[in-house]
């Protein structure tokens, strides 16, 4: 991917996700953090990471953004527009966000080894990024993937519990 | 072409701005997008490390595994999250983080 294509993915994706923090309307921040999660997944691409990136979109910005959108309209949230910052937490925070700043970008020029370029990618033609993944997956983490097909079935079955049962 | 300090600076600052979400927001909702933020910030320096770490001309498949672990687990705490939303909702009828103190100490 040339580079400028890579810094006009990162605009995307940081711009919206500020958008995410400023907008008054949960609406508008959840259609911008699905924005900047298509930025992000376009940046998975360019990493030549094809499965995690159609993974993200489809998990991500289809599954998770429509869950966040229907419980965005399901609540009624007029309330929040009227009320304004509390000074003490935005200093609060923006002290600590110029100190993280300054920290990662030390850590990021300090670091020698992060200047190389791309290694190159000797791929066999007939085994995609998908055929690669799913090896790893299905021949040295079967049961860690157990462990997360249990984990889903446990949280959709908690979470219908949660939101059918009376709170006492 | 891009380095990896590039993607990790990228990767950095898009952390940056979930917890700044999660300092400076009052709505419970959004609070839970930007921890989001956070968590795909993290999955982003994951596919970096694995495509720069190079194994016999392939990319470390093994972090991209990773990533997809937590992508699923994201997905469910999502689910679990926003249903105990909803519950707080019921009981107490509002999602603003300083409505909701009865836990202050």
């Amino acid at each position: 991917m040339p580079v400028a294509l890579f810094w006009t993915f990162v605009v995307i994706m940081l711009a919206f996700g500020v958008m995410v923090v400023v907008f008054r309307n949960p609406v508008a921040s959840a259609l911008s953090l699905v924005v900047c999660f298509l930025g992000l997944a376009a940046l998975y691409i360019s990493l030549d990471a094809f499965f995690l990136g159609v993974i993200q979109i489809l998990v991500y910005a289809g599954a998770v953004m429509v869950l966040f959108l229907f419980i965005i309209m399901l609540l009624d949230l007029k309330g929040e527009q009227r009320r304004s910052f509390n000074l003490i937490a935005v200093f609060g925070g923006v002290v600590v966000i110029v100190l993280f700043v300054k920290v990662l970008s030390d850590v990021c020029y300090g670091y020698q080894s992060g200047n190389a370029v791309f290694p190159a990618i000797t791929h066999n033609a007939e085994h995609g990024d998908t055929w690669q993944v799913g090896m790893a997956l299905f021949e040295q983490y079967k049961l860690p993937l157990q462990m997360i097909g249990t984990l889903i079935v446990v949280a959709s079955v908690g979470a219908v519990l949660l939101s059918k049962r009376e709170l006492k | 072409m891009a380095t990896l300090n590039d993607y990790l600076l990228a990767s950095g600052l898009l952390f940056t701005v979930g917890f700044a979400g999660v300092l400076l927001r009052r709505n419970l909702i959004v609070i839970f997008m930007a921890l989001e933020l956070m968590l795909n910030a993290a999955n982003l320096s994951l596919v970096g490390f694995s495509r720069f770490h190079t194994q016999a001309g392939l990319p470390d498949y093994n972090a991209q595994v990773l990533v997809f672990f937590i992508i699923t687990v994201a997905a469910a705490e999502v689910a679990v999250g926003l249903a105990v939303i909803v519950a707080l909702y019921r009981a107490k009828q509002t999602t603003h983080i300083e409505d909701l103190n009865s836990l202050k100490f």
